[in-house]
């Protein structure tokens, strides 16, 4: 039996999800733009996908772009949308904490001669939206700002942040890196005052390889693949219809329930936070008002990934800072203020719909362990 | 989203032309407020009560989407002006509190704004004015960024003192005025896929009319995307029409028999007169009163004047072209307020474009029109194709 608990880095598909990949491969295998049937078939499959996900987050089904994931979906969001048309803004407010498709998309920018300006929590780990709001001018041409914190889950004040832009400074284009809080936090689009959101498919138990972005009518973006046309220009090559099926079951699952699973989680955090705080010396990272799915901890003294294989024997997984780091030093959890020794043995746990009290009490257990066998044989 | 606002807020519905009627007053309001409930039902319960010509929604659960609302009721045909508001006593420590709670986002960041007071519970203690110059006081202080712009503001915060409780909103929405849907008859709208079709709809139902659609699909000359374009379109107006009752004809066979029998020039204006003869027979059956087409003046060959007398000649039943004094620009405007543009211009054939001729007739004869016809018997096929007409219902919420 395995104890999976690095849902922040992938989810295992639920079995909706599972079955309506293998369904659409099986039986609906058209090309969306053939003209017969089955091109219909598919393309309707496809759409069908693109009112769901319109649904959950109150947007318009024609404003949902498909894309290979949040990845692609950011990458698109940041280098697409900037240096449009003839007024040249070249300034571009983020913050320090960013997914690297963010980040590095916008290190792209930096080369090209963008100014971008990377908000830095301040000590208590916090970026208010005042400080976001105080770095935009009028010559910003956008704002790039995370939902929720992949390594600690900390929830950015988007909404505050970008009503207050887009009344000071209407023509400031706003993008959510909504990754980690879609199926977890309701939002909608307007609320967030967002131009472009970007979701994935497999943080919410969906299929890897398919995300989406949406982006507001009147946007305009640029697109980085050409070919074909499909979604509408901005995202050439054949729909990958048996994931976009595939993303649309699990949302379809996971829109039912998204607040009762945020109490669980809320729950199970405040147990698993009382379980460790039994233990001697364990740091919790994540702010007490973070998202309760991740939960972000340090051991000082046991480098994270001698904790992490530790617990893989156990069959707990979990991650040392997120996964697509491969175990480089998180310079978000620096920036979020850690020291050296808190981010060298930094932990990151992320809860899923299967996680159960049990899962996180093995967990508990196994740090405490971890701790008697590790720090003795030092 | 992270912190929202605990406090009780309703949306307060005002009725625009239906104000106006007299004796009829309570029968309209009656069909709006069904409308309305309808249109609202799927968000949670909510309490509907009307008092000085304003209709009060307030919703009775926890989670009910009253953004959702206002966008759903925005498209509800009867209302002039809608608006949420947040409740409060009737007791003006009250109505500062609220007011600056409830409108922090809004004024936060408005530059200026003013205070209007209504005050039908004429024994509230203080008078309009003096509820304006008290709350904007507190209001100036409390917003930095605020100036007072009593001409043209920016935001206008509203107090309303009623019967049972204040109420304090930052101004009205317009609505979609007009005529609740259902007050006015049943039509039948001749609905192609183009871009005046759909902006037909719309501005009948504007007027109270209840939409019922027809499309003709001529397989295999037109495809099944073609259809699927116009179901499309339904989906979009029916936000507007309430819920409509979509009737697809199969046409092929008259198409071909026309190619036949008639001559090439009149091709055009001879499958719209038994297009139209088809829309009356199904008309009559679903008890429609009148015919809706998107028709205007001069546009194409076959809505010249002379053709349009000779399509009116079959039919029995009046035909209203909302569009006829429309220029093209006018109604691609409507087409994108209601959303129906983008839909519209995907690339499919559609039946009128089959068998186009060259050189239509542009000022037809009726006589020529009615001779070319006496070739071919059409009645046995037009019978035909009423019976093989597919009925799909487009409803809310789906």
């Amino acid at each position: 039996m395995s104890i999976y608990l690095d849902n922040a880095a992938t989810t295992k598909p639920c079995r909706e999800a599972v079955k309506a990949i293998y369904d659409c491969l099986d039986s609906n295998y058209g090309n969306p733009s053939s003209l017969h049937h089955e091109g219909v078939r598919a393309q309707i499959a496809v759409d069908e996908v693109r009112k769901m996900i319109g649904r959950t987050i109150a947007a318009d089904p024609e404003c949902i772009y498909f894309t290979s994931g949040a990845t692609e979906s950011n990458n698109l969001a940041v280098l697409g949308s900037v240096g449009n048309g003839g007024k040249k803004k070249n300034r571009i407010v983020s913050t320090a904490v960013e997914h690297p498709s963010v980040d590095r998309a916008l290190s792209r920018l930096e080369e090209k001669g963008f100014e971008v300006v990377r908000i830095a929590p301040d000590k208590n780990g916090n970026i208010s939206h005042e400080r976001i709001i105080n770095a935009v001018d009028s010559n910003t041409a956008l704002v790039s700002i995370m939902l929720v914190n992949n390594e600690t889950g900390y929830i950015m004040p988007v909404r505050r942040a970008f009503y207050g832009i887009k009344k000071l400074y209407p023509g400031c284009l706003t993008h959510c890196d909504a990754v980690q809080g879609y199926m977890k936090i309701p939002f909608k689009v307007s609320e967030l005052s967002a131009d472009m959101v970007s979701l994935s498919g497999h943080k919410i138990c969906g299929p890897k390889g398919i995300g989406a972005l949406y982006v507001r009518k009147g946007i305009h973006i640029k697109p980085r693949t050409f070919g074909g046309g499909q979604e509408k220009g901005l995202r050439s090559g054949t729909e990958n219809v048996p994931m976009i099926v595939g993303m649309g079951a699990a949302v379809k699952a996971l829109s039912r329930d998204i607040n009762e699973r945020y109490s669980k989680a809320q729950e199970l955090k405040a147990m698993f936070l009382k379980k460790i705080s039994e233990l001697e010396n364990v740091t919790v990272n994540s702010s007490e008002d973070a998202s309760p799915y991740i939960i972000n901890i340090s051991v000082p003294g046991i480098r994270s990934e001698i904790m992490l294989h530790f617990l893989e024997e156990r069959g707990i997984y979990i991650s040392s800072g997120s996964a697509c780091s491969k175990g480089e030093k998180s310079s978000v959890l620096k920036s979020f203020g850690l020291c050296d020794e808190l981010v060298d043995s930094a932990l990151r746990i992320s809860l899923g719909r299967e996680t159960i009290g049990a899962d996180l009490s093995a967990l508990a257990e196994g740090i405490g362990d971890a701790r008697k066998s590790l720090l003795k044989a030092k | 989203m992270q912190r929202r606002i605990k406090m009780q807020e309703i949306i307060l519905i005002k009725y625009g032309e239906m104000a106006l009627k007299g004796m009829n007053k309570k029968t309209f309001e009656d069909v709006l407020v069904k409308n309305i409930k309808r249109r609202i039902k799927s968000l949670g319960k909510t309490f509907i009560t009307r008092a000085q010509s304003t209709i009060y929604i307030e919703p009775a659960d926890e989670g009910f989407d009253i953004d959702e609302a206002m966008t759903r009721l925005g498209k509800v045909f009867g209302i002039a002006a809608l608006c949420r508001a947040a409740v409060c006593e009737k007791d003006f420590e009250d109505i500062k509190r609220v007011a600056c709670e409830y409108l922090a986002d809004t004024l936060e960041y408005a530059k200026t704004f003013k205070v209007t007071a209504k005050r039908s519970d004429k024994n509230f203690s203080m008078k309009s004015p003096e509820i304006c110059r008290e709350l904007g006081g507190v209001l100036l202080e409390k917003f930095e960024r605020l100036s007072v712009d009593v001409n043209d503001p920016e935001i206008t915060v509203t107090v309303e003192i009623r019967d049972t409780n204040a109420y304090v909103h930052a101004g009205n929405i317009k609505g979609a005025g007009g005529l609740p849907v259902g007050t006015s008859g049943h039509a039948l709208l001749l609905l192609s896929g183009g871009i005046d079709s759909p902006v037909a709809g719309y501005m009948m139902a504007k007027r109270g009319v209840h939409i019922s659609a027809i499309h003709y699909v001529s397989p295999p000359y037109t495809s099944e995307r073609a259809r699927l374009k116009v179901e499309q379109l339904c989906e979009k107006i029916t936000p507007y029409c309430g819920s409509i009752a979509f009737f697809c004809v199969p046409f092929t066979k008259i198409q071909e028999e026309i190619k036949n029998n008639c001559p090439e020039e009149f091709f055009t204006i001879i499958m719209r007169r038994l297009m139209m003869k088809i829309a009356q027979k199904i008309a009559a059956r679903e008890k429609c009163l009148a015919l809706i087409t998107g028709e205007s003046v001069g546009q194409v060959a076959s809505q010249t004047m002379s053709a349009l007398v000779c399509t009116d000649a079959v039919c029995e039943i009046p035909v209203f072209r909302p569009l006829i004094g429309m220029d093209k620009t006018e109604i691609v405007e409507i087409s994108r307020k209601i959303d129906t543009f983008d839909i519209s211009i995907q690339p499919y054939e559609d039946c009128c474009t089959v068998f186009t001729p060259k050189h239509p007739k542009v000022r037809p004869i009726l006589s020529d029109i009615e001779a070319a016809e006496q070739n071919f018997d059409f009645e046995p096929l037009l019978q035909e194709a009423v019976e093989k007409t597919e009925l799909k219902i487009f409803n809310l919420d789906m």
